[in-house]
C-alpha cells in the first residue's frame, strides 16, 4: 500500500490505483466524463484534473491518469483546479448545448455557460472522449470507427465516413457514450448505427429481435462457438 | 571507404585527409542551403565549375552548407584570402574566375556594403552580420560538402566519437555532459546530461536515442540549415550520446517538407555505416549503435515529445500524458533520449573542447551558444549564432542590422508560435532561457520574429492563435476549444466586434487552457495573447473602445485617405487600385471612394509621396 494525503486527510491506497481511484475510495468527489471503467484512459476530457504537490512544486494534473506515489500531496478542488473545470464545461457546453448530462454537471456546479462563445450547431452531442473509439478497439475488437483530421476539424466516425464492412452494430459505442451523441434505431428486425441497416436476430423461443446478425457471426468467429447456439436471447437462455 | 578500424586508424585519416584541404590552396566555397537554391546558387556553382574548365585552372569549387546570411544570397567566399561575395549571379562568374581567383583582384560591387557607412566589407568575418557571432556548432556549416565524409573528417570530424568511445566510460560522457551545463535547444531547456543519466540507470532493453528534426515554428530553420549543412555533427552528437545511455539504435524525426536535409541525412548515415563509424562495432570497438531515419508529415504537434513517439510507432501524432517520464517509458515504452538537433550538435563540441571549456561560455543557467533565425521586418535576415546572454539589441541591430525603410522597431516574437512578444523596453534584456522565460515568452527552438510599428500586436496574436488552433491535435479539450474560442474572440476585436471585458475574458481563458491543457502545445498557446496584453493593452483598448488600429492593419477598424497637400496628382496610386476607388484629374490631388476602398494598401506601396494616410 502506498500513503498519500488527499485534502488533507491521509490515505492509504493500492500501488497499481491511480490519484482518482484513490480519491474516490476515501469519499472525494471528481467528476470525470472520459474515465469509463471498460475502457483504457486518455485523460482527453481534463475534468478530473487536481493539484497535487511535490516538494515546494505544485502543479495540475489528470487525476485518472497520475498514479499514486509514497507521500504525494493531492488537493481535489482548490481555485486552480476549479477554474480548469469550470472552463472545460464552458467550453463543451459551448459545444454541445444540447448535451444533457453537461448541463446537469454544469447546473451541480454552478457553472453557467459562456455568454461570449458561440454555440456550435454541428457538433452534436460529442465532446470527443473517444471511449466509442477505444470500447470498438479495446473491447469489441473491429476498430470500426477512429478519429480524424485535427484540431477543432477532429470527428468520430466511420472511415471515410462510408458504411463500415467491419461494423457488427453491437451498441456497445452507445452504451459508453457519456452524452447520448451516437444515435441507435432499432425497428423490427432492423438496427440502424453508423449509416449501416443490420439485420437482426429473432430469439428462437420467444421471437424478440436481440442482437445483430453480423455480431452473432463475429462471437461465433471468435468463440467457435455456432452461430445457431447463440440463436436464443439472453432471457430464454 | 575502407573501414576505420580503431581511433590511430581515424586519425592517420584526417591527417592525410587535412592534407588534401590545405587551407593555403585556392578553393571557392558556394552556399548550398535551401535559401541560396532559392535564389539559384546551383546555376551559379555550375557557372563557376564550367569556367574554371574554361580557363583551365585547378580550383575546387566547394558547394557547403548554408552560410547563415540569407538575406544576401547566393553567397561565395574565395579562399584562401575569404573574400566575400554576395547576391551572385550567373553573369558576374567570369569575372570572379578571371579577376578574383586568377589574379587576387576585388570586385567591388560584390562586396557586402555597410548601409549606414556605405563602406565594403572584404572579408567574411568582418562582415557586421558575423562580426559578433561564436559559430562553435554552426560555423563548419560553411567550410564543408555535407555529402562528402572527407570534408568532415578533414576538420577533425569524428574525433569526439573516438575520444568518447576509447578514453571515457559512458559515465565520464554523462558527467562531462552535466558539467558543460548543455541544455536543450529545443524549447524546454531541460539539462540534457540529467536526461541522460535517467536514461541510463532507467530499467528496460532497448533503449533508444531521437533526435528531434520536426522544427515547425514559423520563420525557424535552424535545424534544417544544421541537417542539410553537416548532417555528421548531429549524428556524431547522437552516437556519443547513444553510447553513453547504453543505446544501440536511434532515430532522426525529420520533416519530409525537408527534402535536403533528408537527403543529406540519408547519405552522411550510409557513409559513417561504410566507414565503420555508425553500426555494428564502432570504430572497432564493442559498440554498435544503427540510426534510422523517420520523415515526419508535416504535424507541428509531432514535435512533441510524446506524439513524435506515436508518430514513430505508426499511430496519430497525439501526446499522452507524461507523468512517466521519457527516460524511463518513451518509445514503445522504451527508456528514450529524445534531443533536439541543435542540441545533439553540441556534443562533439562539449566532448572535443571539455566541460569546463565550454561553460565558460554563456551566462549562469545557460551555458554555450544558441543559433537564432532572425526573419519579420529586419535587414538582415539569416541564421546568427551567438554566445547566451547577447542582449536582444546586439542581436537586432548589431549583427540584424535594425529595421528596414527605417521604421521604427516594435516587439520581437521569440520562441515560436507560442512564445511571447517582447516589446522595445526590454532590448537590452540578456538571451538565454530563464530571462526570456521571466518576460513572458521562451527560448523555444530559437525563431526571432522581428516586427515594425506597422505591426498589430492584436493581429499577431491573432495569427499565432489560429496557427495553434489548426496545428492543435484536438485531443484534449482546453486545447482544442480553448484555443479556437480565444482566436475566435481575437477576431471579433480586429473586426471592432470586441466587446467591453474581452480582455479580462482572455486572460481567464489563457489561465484554464495553460493549467489545463494536456501538453505544451496548449500549455503555451495563451503565450502570444497574454504577452501582448501585458506589453501591449493600449492597441487591445484601442481596438475594443475606440474601434480603432492604430497600427493600421485591421481593416475593419482603419479607413485611407489622400492628403491634398502632399499629393501631386501623379495618378499612379488610380492605376494599381484594384477596384478603382481613387479619382482625380491628372497633377491634382486624388480621393478614395470609402465605399470602394478594400483597404489592400496598394496605393500605399505605389505612391512615392507618402500621400496616402491610415487611421
Amino acid at each position: 500500500m502506498v500513503n498519500l494525503i488527499i485534502n488533507g486527510k491521509d490515505v492509504k491506497a493500492r500501488e497499481d490505483m491511480m490519484v482518482l481511484e484513490a480519491a474516490r475510495t476515501a469519499g472525494f468527489a471528481i467528476p470525470t466524463l472520459c474515465a469509463h471503467e471498460s475502457v483504457s484512459r486518455s485523460g482527453s476530457c481534463r475534468l478530473c484534473v487536481v493539484e497535487i504537490k511535490k516538494g515546494n512544486r505544485t502543479r495540475i494534473v489528470t487525476s485518472c491518469l497520475y498514479p499514486v506515489e509514497e507521500g504525494l500531496v493531492v488537493e481535489t478542488n482548490t481555485a486552480r483546479v476549479q477554474n480548469v473545470r469550470r472552463l472545460v464545461l464552458e467550453l463543451l457546453l459551448a459545444r454541445c448545448p444540447e448535451a444533457d448530462v453537461l448541463k446537469k454537471m454544469a447546473a451541480e456546479m454552478g457553472i453557467e455557460s459562456q455568454p461570449r462563445f458561440v454555440a456550435d450547431t454541428d457538433k452534436g452531442k460529442c465532446i470527443l472522449c473517444r471511449s466509442c473509439v477505444r470500447v470498438c478497439e479495446e473491447v469489441v475488437g473491429v476498430s470500426a470507427i477512429g478519429l480524424f483530421a485535427r484540431g477543432s476539424h477532429k470527428t468520430v466516425g466511420t472511415p471515410f465516413m462510408e458504411q463500415s464492412d467491419v461494423c457488427i452494430g453491437c451498441g456497445a459505442c452507445v452504451y459508453v457514450c457519456p452524452t447520448g451523441h451516437i444515435e441507435m434505431t432499432s425497428t423490427g428486425d432492423k438496427r440502424k448505427i453508423w449509416g449501416r441497416t443490420f439485420k437482426m436476430q429473432a430469439c428462437e423461443k420467444c421471437g424478440k429481435y436481440f442482437a445483430p446478425v453480423d455480431q452473432l457471426k463475429y462471437i461465433s468467429k471468435k468463440t467457435g462457438v455456432p452461430v445457431k447456439e447463440m440463436a436464443t436471447c439472453m432471457d430464454c437462455r | 571507404m575502407k573501414i576505420i578500424d580503431d581511433a590511430l586508424a581515424l586519425r592517420q585519416i584526417q591527417d592525410s585527409l587535412r592534407k588534401n584541404y590545405d587551407p593555403t590552396k585556392k578553393l571557392v566555397t558556394i552556399c548550398a542551403g535551401t535559401g541560396c537554391r532559392g535564389y539559384g546558387c546551383i546555376a551559379v556553382k555550375d557557372e563557376l565549375e564550367a569556367e574554371i574548365k574554361k580557363q583551365n585552372m585547378n580550383v575546387e569549387v566547394r558547394a557547403t552548407g548554408c552560410f547563415g546570411f540569407c538575406e544576401k544570397g547566393p553567397l561565395v567566399v574565395i579562399h584562401p584570402e575569404k573574400i566575400f561575395y554576395q547576391q551572385v549571379k550567373v553573369k558576374d562568374v567570369p569575372d570572379i574566375i578571371s579577376k578574383t581567383v586568377a589574379q587576387g583582384e576585388i570586385l567591388e560591387k560584390l562586396l557586402y556594403r555597410d548601409p549606414d557607412t556605405k563602406e565594403t566589407v572584404l572579408k567574411e568575418e568582418d562582415v557586421p552580420f558575423y562580426k559578433k557571432q561564436n559559430r562553435l556548432v554552426f560555423g563548419q556549416n560553411g567550410m564543408i560538402d555535407p555529402s562528402r565524409l572527407d570534408d568532415y573528417l578533414a576538420i577533425g570530424g569524428y574525433s569526439a566519437l573516438a575520444k568518447a568511445l576509447t578514453e571515457m566510460t559512458p559515465e565520464g560522457v554523462i558527467s562531462e555532459v552535466k558539467k558543460a551545463g548543455l541544455r536543450g535547444r529545443g524549447g524546454g531547456g531541460f539539462q540534457a546530461g540529467i536526461k541522460w543519466e535517467g536514461a541510463r540507470k532507467a530499467h528496460g532493453e532497448p533503449k533508444y536515442v531521437i533526435a528531434n528534426g520536426d522544427e515547425g515554428d514559423p520563420g525557424a530553420y535552424m535545424d534544417r540549415s544544421l541537417m542539410e549543412g553537416n548532417p555528421h555533427s548531429v549524428i556524431e552528437g547522437m552516437i556519443i550520446g547513444a553510447y553513453a545511455i547504453g543505446a544501440h539504435e536511434g532515430y532522426i524525426y525529420v520533416r519530409n517538407e525537408y527534402p535536403l536535409a533528408v537527403m543529406n541525412l540519408s547519405l552522411a548515415i550510409s557513409s559513417a555505416k561504410e566507414a565503420g563509424l555508425l553500426g555494428k562495432k564502432i570504430l572497432g570497438t564493442d559498440f554498435s549503435f544503427d540510426i534510422h531515419i523517420n520523415k515526419g508529415g508535416g504535424a507541428f504537434v509531432c514535435g512533441e515529445s510524446s506524439a513524435l513517439f506515436a508518430s514513430i510507432e505508426g499511430r496519430a501524432g497525439e501526446p499522452r500524458a507524461k507523468y512517466i517520464h521519457a527516460v524511463e517509458k518513451g518509445l514503445w515504452d522504451k527508456p528514450t533520449v529524445l534531443n533536439n538537433v541543435e542540441t545533439w550538435a553540441n556534443v562533439p563540441v562539449i566532448i572535443n573542447k571539455g566541460a569546463d571549456w565550454y561553460a565558460s561560455i554563456g551566462t549562469e543557467g545557460s551555458k554555450g551558444t544558441k543559433i537564432f533565425s532572425l526573419v519579420g521586418k529586419i535587414n538582415n535576415t539569416g541564421l546568427i549564432e551567438v554566445p547566451m546572454g547577447m542582449t536582444l539589441r546586439e542581436i537586432i541591430y548589431d549583427m540584424g542590422g535594425g529595421i528596414p525603410n527605417g521604421r521604427k522597431f516594435k516587439a520581437v516574437q521569440t520562441g515560436g508560435p507560442s512564445g511571447g512578444c517582447i516589446p522595445e523596453s526590454l532590448l537590452d534584456l540578456p538571451v538565454d532561457f530563464d530571462k526570456l522565460y521571466e518576460v513572458g515568452s521562451m527560448m523555444g527552438s530559437g525563431g526571432m520574429i522581428v516586427m515594425d510599428d506597422k505591426s498589430c500586436m492584436v493581429d499577431v496574436a491573432k495569427y499565432f492563435l489560429a496557427f495553434l488552433q489548426e496545428e492543435s491535435c484536438g485531443k484534449c479539450v482546453p486545447c482544442r476549444e480553448g484555443v479556437r474560442r480565444m482566436r475566435e474572440i481575437l477576431e471579433d476585436i480586429c473586426a471592432g466586434k470586441g466587446k467591453e471585458g474581452d480582455v479580462e475574458l482572455l486572460e481567464h481563458l489563457s489561465t484554464g487552457v495553460a493549467d489545463g491543457s494536456l501538453c505544451a502545445l496548449g500549455g503555451s498557446a495563451p503565450n502570444p495573447v497574454l504577452s501582448t496584453i501585458k506589453y501591449f493593452r493600449e492597441e487591445y483598448d484601442a481596438h475594443i473602445k475606440n474601434k480603432r488600429c492604430p497600427a493600421g492593419v485591421c481593416k475593419a477598424l482603419i479607413t485611407y485617405s489622400i492628403n491634398p497637400e502632399a499629393c501631386t496628382g501623379c495618378t499612379l496610386c488610380s492605376r494599381v487600385c484594384p477596384v478603382e476607388a481613387i479619382s482625380g484629374e491628372k497633377k491634382k490631388p486624388h480621393m478614395i471612394d470609402i465605399a470602394k476602398c478594400t483597404r489592400c494598401g496598394a496605393c500605399i506601396e505605389s505612391c512615392k509621396f507618402d500621400a496616402i494616410t491610415v487611421e
